[in-house]
């Protein structure tokens, strides 16, 4: 078992126009680098500075990642990250 | 070209009417591309110069979207004191590539501006908007 990853529209072009892909880590930060060793150029898009990146949301299951460890957050076989871009403006 | 009902550009107008001096957001959702079903959200910033959806609730609406096969046809937001023309926060943000983006300007209490856009890039095209009965 991995960890399903859902990438939004804007991002399928680093997945080959996947909806989601699969990857593993025993924490978000982790993840994200697997998922950059196999779709190159995705992490930037996710991470600035090493932290979130403010207007891209990633929940873990049911909940905003900020509200648990941001990219420090444990995850596990069988869990599904979703990534979205927060819809804002001025 | 954007060809979207009456009704619904009624509602987009009456919330940003009711959320004025503040910014309103919110989505249509359908299918193909045809614009059905209204859902206001919250501006999570509650600013007159700001927009922002409110996580978790992006992240139910995207996924009731994802289970009734619909996409975000149109993203809609206000603009309080200037024109419903996309500011440059706007298009650094804009992140929904096959979205219709509608601005509403509601700075005149009488006239109501109701333009829409397409935002890829970093480059904005407006386009024309079809009223349906």
């Amino acid at each position: 078992m991995a960890i399903e990853v859902r990438i939004p529209t804007i991002l399928r072009n680093y997945t080959d126009g996947a909806k989601a892909v699969s990857a593993e880590g025993a924490t978000l930060e982790e993840l994200i680098s697997n998922l950059e060793a196999a779709h190159p150029g995705i992490k930037e898009r996710l991470v600035d500075d090493g932290s979130l990146r403010r207007f891209v949301n990633v929940y873990l299951n049911d909940e905003d990642v900020r509200f648990l460890g941001g990219l420090g957050t444990p995850v596990a076989d069988g869990d599904t990250v979703t990534v979205l871009p927060a819809v804002a403006g001025g | 070209m954007l060809s979207i009902s009456q009704e619904l550009v009624d509602k987009i107008v009456a919330h940003a009417r009711a959320d004025h001096p503040d910014e309103a957001c919110g989505v249509i959702a359908g299918r193909n591309g045809v614009p059905e079903r209204f859902i206001p959200m919250e501006n999570a910033e509650r600013s007159p110069t700001f927009y922002r959806f409110d996580s978790m609730e992006q992240f139910r609406v995207w996924r009731e979207m994802d289970e009734r096969d619909e996409e975000p046809v149109v993203i809609y937001h206000s603009h309080t004191a200037t024109e419903a023309y996309p500011s440059r926060t706007d298009v650094s943000y804009a992140s929904e590539p096959n979205a219709h983006y509608v601005l509403v300007s509601t700075r005149d209490e009488n006239e109501v501006e109701f333009r829409s856009y397409r935002i890829l890039d970093g480059e904005i095209s407006e386009e024309e908007v079809r009223f349906l009965p």
